[in-house]
């Protein structure tokens, strides 16, 4: 097996000096992963701060007739706007286009409703279809139902009444989730973010060394030598492997410091990547390399040139992730059978190591060999293939 | 020795060759001679156990091709048609790299590669990354690494493609050399005059089957003919064969 350590080191060198691949390996996926992701979780937080404390400015029509409950809306961050319009459809169709994102309108005989005792009327115009509108009608629709309430008890108590009589139950919400567990809500991203980086860090060695090879015409030359094929495709396999292991580590290290300068803590999350976590991380991810370095250099060694490789090995990075949104719309828990499934096994191995879970070796050895068993037959596949002359015609 | 009987090969629908028979002795230089698509490279490509042949027999050594490709590749040096070098690694590198997986190493290794480079007058360029050599670079570099295990049997397509002068005075010079040497060289071109310069022996090929076989001298008796060039045409089947 002599010629094993030959072809693993000289794919090794070539792919050093192909700045492609390094570019790949060390700064697309790893560097550019962590950054979106820090732009965009840094975005969400702000968005999320931003919405508890700026005040919402409220269009109100005939709202001066009901002074009360404008000051009581002043005390909930609701400024009320009462010249914007005079007319209840101009309000609405502004509510309509987006141009507002929540209306009121005060009934004319408010005033004279709320002193008689019967009910008097608001109109609440809103857009439920607009995703965006949604923060501030709920902010108006809790402040409104808070106005009525407080005139509600106020009425009992005037009557004699105790107020309580009239709240027959009480909901108390106990929050149990831990401030890394909420985390996983924005950390559930970086599990993506790690496997298309492996992934993407070595597909450039996977193509070069294989559909690139045969396209400069040094293929044949190769094949024509005393190697078995066997040691050829596994000297590749290896370096792919090993570019793909590399892209991992990068890419994990600059989550670790990417995390730090989020402003988690300020929604009430910890991220722990302590260097421990990392390392876990690492391990648990690593046979994911071993299955994508199987997958591309199969995939590439279907391929005649360097074009139609990156088509195709562009269409298998996307497909190993997808497990993982079916977890982002259906939250599972790790289990035996979910380790059998490479990158979903990865993925709640990963969440339960964030969360600050501890991990249960027999799941971490399970997914290790049902991953590395998919990347093993992959990787015969490619050694079939180069035993076939359709490799070169 | 290389012998080769009634050999045959499709491609889908396409017959690349329709029994292909012929032997190159040791010691001697045979020129397979044909139009472009008439199966040379194929017939050169099976004796490379790169293909596989459909039917017929094809022994390199004395050695079956289908039933011991690996003993077959560690005796030959082959130079296959286009063939190119890895543009990352220097000249050095190139050779060093097939010397190791044929099998030599440490000292060995070092003087093989030496040896070539001196050999094939590379030594300007050694050092240097393959990207950006001339043709006549490269192929000096794809031939020493052919040559760098000193294998019997030479096989070499369309060697002489593009080449200048320089570079094709370096080429002859070395497979004359490796003929005196006692090896057995085997290469094709469709350049007339390549051949009737260098060769020994001749076997003419056309639409997938050799029409010919012998000096130039038989060659030109036989068709009776004065021009080789005469007899060539004869043989393919006329100027307007397209292939």
């Amino acid at each position: 097996m002599a010629g094993l350590g030959v072809v693993y080191r000289k794919e090794f060198v070539d792919s050093l000096r192909e700045r492609r691949a390094m570019l790949s390996a060390l700064v697309f996926g790893p560097l550019l992963g962590p950054v979106l992701f820090a732009v965009l979780t840094s975005y969400a937080v702000s968005l999320q701060i931003d919405e508890a404390l700026q005040p919402v400015e409220v269009p109100v029509i005939a709202g001066r007739s009901a002074q009360n409950l404008v000051t009581h809306l002043y005390r909930h961050q609701i400024d009320v706007d009462h010249d914007r319009f005079d007319d209840m459809e101009a309000l609405r169709e502004a509510v309509r286009q987006g141009d507002a994102d929540v209306g009121l309108v005060v009934a004319e005989d408010f005033s004279e409703a709320l002193g008689n005792g019967a009910p008097a009327r608001l109109w609440l115009i809103a857009d439920t279809a607009n995703n965006s509108a949604r923060p501030s009608v709920a902010r108006l629709r809790r402040a409104l139902d808070d106005y009525g309430h407080a005139i509600g008890v106020h009425r009992l108590a005037l009557r004699g009444i105790d107020p309580s009589l009239a709240q027959p139950i009480e909901v108390l919400t106990d929050d149990v989730s831990t401030p890394s567990g909420r985390a996983i809500l924005l950390l559930g991203m970086m599990t993506y973010f790690l496997l298309f980086s492996t992934l993407l860090g070595g597909t450039q060695v996977a193509i070069d060394t294989t559909a690139g090879e045969r396209e400069r015409g040094s293929l044949e030359p190769l094949l024509t030598l005393a190697v078995p094929r066997t040691v050829l495709v596994w000297g590749k396999l290896g370096v792919t492997f090993a570019f793909m292991a590399l892209s991992l580590a990068v890419c994990i290290s600059s989550f670790a410091v990417a995390v730090r300068f989020l402003p988690l803590a300020e929604i009430g999350m910890t991220a722990n990547l302590t260097p421990r976590v990392c390392a876990g991380i690492y391990v648990v991810m690593l046979p994911f390399a071993a299955l994508g370095a199987g997958i591309m250099t199969l995939v590439a060694s279907y391929t005649k040139s360097f074009r139609e490789a990156q088509t195709y090995t562009g269409i298998a990075m996307v497909a190993p992730p997808l497990p993982i949104l079916l977890v982002i719309l259906n939250p599972m828990q790790s289990s035996a059978l979910s380790m059998l499934v490479p990158s979903l096994a990865q993925h709640l191995l990963v969440t339960d190591l964030v969360k600050g879970e501890g991990l249960d070796p027999g799941l971490v050895l399970l997914s290790a060999t049902a991953t590395i068993a998919v990347g093993l037959a992959c990787a015969l596949a490619t050694v079939r293939r180069y035993g076939s002359e359709r490799v070169l015609i | 020795m290389i012998e080769v009987a009634d050999l045959t090969k499709r491609f889908g629908k396409v017959e690349a060759l329709s029994g292909v028979s012929f032997t190159a002795a040791d010691g001697q230089i045979t020129g397979l001679l044909g139009p472009n698509g008439a199966g040379k490279s194929t017939t050169l490509r099976i004796l490379c156990t790169v293909l596989a042949a459909d039917g017929g027999m094809a022994r390199v050594g004395g050695v079956d091709v289908r039933a011991n490709p690996v003993s077959v590749r560690g005796r030959i040096g082959v130079l296959p048609h286009n063939s190119n070098l890895y543009p990352n690694l220097t000249a050095r590198e190139n050779i060093a790299y097939y010397a190791a997986l044929q099998g030599l190493a440490g000292s060995a290794l070092e003087a093989a590669v030496d040896r070539m480079v001196v050999r094939l007058r590379i030594g300007p360029f050694a050092d240097r990354r393959a990207k950006g050599f001339s043709q006549g670079q490269r192929i000096r570099v794809a031939l020493a690494r052919a040559l760098v295990h000193d294998p019997d049997t030479l096989i070499l397509d369309e060697p002489t493609n593009g080449l200048d002068v320089m570079a094709t005075r370096v080429l002859r010079e070395v497979i004359r050399e490796r003929r005196d040497a006692g090896c057995c060289v085997l290469f094709s071109s469709h350049v007339m005059q390549e051949v009737a310069v260098l060769c020994d022996r001749i076997a003419i090929v056309a639409a997938g089957t050799v029409t010919m076989e012998g000096t130039a001298d038989d060659i030109r008796a036989a068709t009776g003919r004065d021009d080789l060039e005469d007899a060539f045409v004869d043989l393919v089947g006329g100027d307007d064969q397209e292939h």
